[in-house]
């Protein structure tokens, strides 16, 4: 984080954060007891998920103000990082293949 | 010898030596959590439309999680409170902000050590299903997390505070960098919870 800050600026911004975080929160187990199908409910609960984290990340991490090095640092990670997400997917994806080639074998016999 | 950059910025990289290091062992600790995360869904792709089942056998407690949740939130919010004191130069309020961010990480524990012993009263162990597997092994090794931050900052908040008669800047960024570990500990719980209990 930068040397040059406002403290009392800060410290108002970290209980905006934290009351964000709690609604996030509520929201979360709110969207558990909604009649959705799964994909729907993955993707409403990941979301949330993925805006507290952001939250943390760019306020109580200070990553909202840092130096360049350590958002290259980071970037480079997230590379890797969905690459390693990308492989049970992938794998998921080359299964599927696999049983539709089989398929198409067996009705060509 | 005095350790060169603890406090001034290094020439190449602009920030203490501390504050890189920190950064570079958080992203290990995100491929850490990572290759966990991507084995769950590897499990839960594989388990050819079992999860549910095995996610309801489980018996995990909402509320209790949700309250771990919301203790987790409050403890880093006293993290940068405990941060911005020393920012402020009010020792005194660093050391009740720490003390209390300690605390909220006990609190998760003693939450964890019932959800865990409900658990195995039921004959749920990690070998019981390969949900409660994966639950048991991201949950655990986020306890383990939890356990490490505790100690290093009631290290900072204790013994470790001599240092703001001394050199307070120093300290100031050591409570930082315990800050950021403690802040990735937050975020990892931020996905857990929805993960295991709710989707």
């Amino acid at each position: 984080m930068s040397e040059h800050v406002d403290i009392d600026k800060q410290v108002r911004i970290y209980f905006l954060v934290f009351g964000a975080l709690m609604v996030g929160t509520a929201a979360t187990v709110g969207a558990y007891y909604l009649d959705v199908s799964v994909p729907v409910a993955l993707t409403i609960g990941l979301f949330i998920a993925t805006v507290k984290a952001s939250l943390v990340a760019c306020f109580f991490m200070h990553l909202i103000d840092e130096k360049k090095i350590i958002y290259w640092t980071l970037a480079l990670t997230v590379a890797f990082f969905i690459a390693l997400m990308a492989l049970p997917l992938l794998t998921s994806v080359t299964d599927q293949v696999g049983e539709f080639a089989e398929v198409e074998a067996h009705e060509a016999h | 010898m005095e350790i060169p950059y603890t406090v001034e910025a290094h020439p190449e990289t602009g920030l203490n030596n501390g504050k890189i290091g920190i950064w570079l062992f958080l992203t290990s600790e995100v491929m850490l959590f990572g290759a966990l995360f991507a084995t769950f869904i590897m499990l839960r792709i594989g388990s050819d439309g079992n999860w549910a089942a095995m996610q309801a056998e489980a018996e995990l407690n909402i509320p209790l999680a949700t309250i771990n949740t919301a203790v987790l939130i409050a403890s880093s919010l006293t993290m940068v409170m405990a941060w911005a004191s020393l920012m402020r130069g009010q020792l005194g309020r660093f050391k009740l902000f720490g003390w209390l961010t300690v605390a909220c990480g006990g609190i998760f524990l003693v939450i964890k050590y019932f959800e865990y012993t409900a658990k195995f009263e039921h004959h749920h162990y990690p070998e019981s299903s390969t949900f409660l597997a994966i639950y048991f092994a991201m949950t655990g090794l986020h306890a383990l997390h939890v356990i490490g931050g505790m100690a290093w900052n009631a290290y900072f908040t204790g013994p470790g505070s001599k240092l703001f008669h001394t050199n307070r800047q120093w300290l100031t960024d050591r409570v930082e960098h315990s800050g950021l570990f403690w802040h990735f500990v937050d975020l990892v719980w931020i996905f857990l919870f929805p993960v295991f209990y709710l989707l």
